[in-house]
C-alpha cells in the first residue's frame, strides 16, 4: 500500500455561515497549478484519443490550415491586389491565431459540463479542468507550427529583432485563454444555452476582425480596430511577427482588456465555485 | 486523528433541467410575476439539518430507501458538495469509492488510467507507475491492462476500477456498495484487501442496502429517510429493534 505521503494530516471546514469564498477560490487556483501535470497528461490523452485510429492524427488540422492559407492566399491577394509573397506570412500567421482562439471559446464552454464524471466523483481544484483545456488547445494549435515556418521560408519573409515582442504577446493570449475560460466554463455550466451564442459570435467577430484581410485596408477606421479585443488579442502576437510591430495603443488596449477579461472570471470564480458542482 | 463533525448541515439541489436553466425562461422569468419566478425554480432538499459525529475507529453504515439520500451525504463527506447552511468539519485524509467508473477514460489502456488516477491523487509519474504495476497484478487482468478500457467487459471494468480505486490509504474511506460485483474468483481477492484498507482507515462510512454487509463491515448504523438522519444506533441494537 502507498502512503498519503504529500498530503499529511488534513482538516477540511466548510461552514455555510462563513463561506470565505475568496480564500477557498485562491486555494483552488494554487491547487490547480500545484497539479498542472495531471492537466498536461489529461490534455495529452485528450488530443491522442481524438485522432486514435488516424494516421496523421493531429496533423490534419495543420493540412486544413494549410490548404486553406493556400486557397484564400491566392484568393485574396487577387481581390485585395496584394503580393502574395506579403499576404502569405500574414494570413498563415492569422489563421493559426483565429484557429486558436475560436477552439479556446468552443471548448471553454464544455470545459466543466464536459467533465462532470470526475467533478461527481473526486474533489479535484477546479482550476485542473481549465488548465487541460486551455493545454489542449496549444497542443493542437502547436501542430500548425511547422506551417508557419514554411510558409515564412517560401515567402522568404524573416522577422526582424522585434520578434522577441510575440514572448509578452504569447502570455497575454495564454492569460485571456485561462481566465476566458473560467468566465464561459462556469457561464455555460449554468446556462446550456451559452455555447451556440458564443459559436455565433465568433463567426461574426471571424469576418468583423482583420484576419482575412489586412488592417491598413480600413485606412481611416485603422486608428480605431483597437475597440475590437479580437484583433488586440491576435495583434500582440501577429505584430511582431510579420508586421514590424505592435503599435502602443494595443499593447495599452491589450493590458486593459486581459485585466477585464481576469477581473470578470475571478469575480464569478469566487462567488459561484461552490454552486458549481450543483450545476453540473 | 481522524473525526468528522456536521452540524446541522443541509444541502439543496436547485433542479434547472425541470425549468430556469434556460436562459430564455430566465430573462422570460424576470419580466413576468412573482409567482412564475417561483413555479420556475424546483429545489430538492436533500440534506436536512444533519447534526453527527464520526469518532475514530468507527464503521458506520448510511442505510435507507433510494433518494434517502445517502450518496449525496457521501459526496459532502468528499468535499464535492458544500452544505447550503450548516457546517462540516473534518480532519484526515479522505478516500472516496463512489462510482467506480467515473475518471476511467474509455480510450485509454487499462495502465494508462492506472496511472491518471495516482495522478488524480497528485502523486508523482514515478510513483503511479509503480502502482500500475500493483493494481495489475491484483486485477488479474494479465495482458488485458494494455488494451483499451473500451474493450473490456464489464466484470474486467469493475475489477480495474476497483484495482484503480483501492490504490490509497485513506484516513477516512467513503464507499458505496458498487464494491460487491464482480466475479466469485475476483470477489474473494477484493474482500481481503477491503479488510485491509477498512482495517487501515480510522473512519468507514458505506452507504448500503445489503444488511448482511451492514452486519459484516459497520458498528454503527444511521437510517436515513428523505434527507434527515431517522435511526442512528449501534449496528446490534440497530438489528435488535
Amino acid at each position: 500500500m502507498f502512503q498519503q505521503s504529500s498530503m499529511g494530516t488534513e482538516i477540511y471546514v466548510r461552514d455555510a455561515a462563513d463561506p470565505r469564498k475568496a480564500a477557498r477560490a485562491v486555494e483552488d487556483l494554487v491547487g490547480g497549478w500545484r497539479q498542472r501535470r495531471l492537466a498536461w497528461a489529461l490534455a495529452w490523452l485528450d488530443t491522442r484519443n481524438r485522432y486514435r485510429g488516424s494516421v496523421f492524427g493531429p496533423f490534419w488540422l495543420t493540412f486544413s490550415t494549410a490548404v486553406m492559407v493556400g486557397g484564400l492566399g491566392v484568393l485574396y491577394s487577387t481581390l485585395f491586389k496584394l503580393d502574395i509573397r506579403l499576404y502569405l506570412p500574414f494570413l498563415a500567421v492569422s489563421l493559426l491565431l483565429w484557429n486558436t482562439i475560436n477552439q479556446i471559446t468552443a471548448e471553454a464552454c464544455a470545459a466543466f459540463t464536459s467533465a462532470d464524471a470526475i467533478i461527481r466523483q473526486m474533489r479535484l481544484p477546479y482550476t485542473v479542468h481549465i488548465l487541460r483545456t486551455v493545454f489542449r488547445t496549444f497542443i493542437s494549435a502547436a501542430h500548425s507550427l511547422p506551417l508557419i515556418a514554411l510558409v515564412f521560408l517560401v515567402c522568404g519573409h524573416l522577422p526582424g529583432p522585434e520578434a522577441f515582442l510575440i514572448v509578452p504577446g504569447f502570455l497575454i493570449l495564454i492569460l485571456n485563454a485561462i481566465a476566458g475560460a473560467f468566465f464561459l466554463g462556469l457561464l455555460c455550466a449554468r446556462f446550456r444555452d451559452i455555447p451556440p451564442i458564443v459559436a455565433n459570435i465568433m463567426q461574426l467577430a471571424f469576418f468583423l476582425s482583420p484576419i482575412l484581410w489586412k488592417p491598413e485596408l480600413l485606412e481611416g477606421g485603422q486608428a480605431w480596430l483597437f475597440l475590437n479585443p479580437f484583433y488586440v488579442l491576435i495583434e500582440v502576437i501577429r505584430g511582431p511577427l510579420v508586421e514590424g510591430g505592435v503599435p502602443l495603443r494595443v499593447w495599452a488596449a491589450a493590458v486593459v482588456y486581459s485585466s477585464g477579461v481576469v477581473a470578470l472570471a475571478l469575480v464569478f470564480f469566487v462567488r459561484f465555485r461552490n454552486r458549481l458542482a450543483f450545476w453540473i | 486523528m481522524a473525526f468528522i463533525r456536521s452540524q446541522e448541515m443541509t444541502v439543496e439541489f436547485p433542479l434547472y433541467h425541470l425549468g430556469a436553466r434556460s436562459l430564455k425562461k430566465r430573462l422570460l422569468a424576470k419580466s413576468s410575476s412573482r409567482l412564475r419566478d417561483d413555479a420556475n425554480r424546483v429545489v430538492v432538499s436533500a440534506l436536512r439539518d444533519l447534526t453527527f459525529t464520526i469518532n475514530p475507529g468507527e464503521r458506520v453504515a448510511l442505510v435507507g430507501s433510494n433518494g434517502a439520500g445517502k450518496t449525496t451525504l457521501l459526496r459532502c463527506l468528499a468535499g464535492i458538495y458544500e452544505p447550503v447552511s450548516g457546517r462540516i468539519e473534518m480532519q484526515g485524509t479522505i478516500g472516496a469509492l463512489i462510482d467506480p467508473a467515473a475518471g476511467m477514460d474509455q480510450d485509454a489502456t487499462g495502465r494508462e488510467n492506472i496511472v491518471l488516477r495516482g495522478m488524480f491523487l497528485g502523486r508523482t509519474p514515478a510513483e503511479c507507475e509503480a502502482m500500475a504495476e500493483e493494481a495489475g497484478q491484483f486485477s488479474g487482468l494479465g495482458e488485458f491492462l494494455d488494451v483499451p478500457v473500451r474493450t473490456y467487459s464489464a466484470g474486467m471494468s469493475i475489477r480495474l476500477a476497483f484495482a484503480a480505486a483501492t490504490l490509497m490509504s485513506p484516513q477516512i474511506l467513503l464507499m458505496d456498495e458498487w464494491f460487491l460485483a464482480g466475479d466469485a474468483d475476483f470477489l474473494s481477492r477484493a474482500t481481503t484487501r477491503l479488510e485491509q484498507l477498512v482495517s487501515d482507515a480510522d473512519i468507514l462510512v458505506l452507504a448500503s442496502h445489503d444488511m448482511n454487509v451492514v452486519q459484516r463491515w459497520c458498528t454503527r448504523v444511521l437510517k436515513m429517510d428523505q434527507g434527515r438522519i431517522v435511526v442512528d444506533l449501534p449496528v446490534n441494537d440497530f438489528f435488535a429493534s
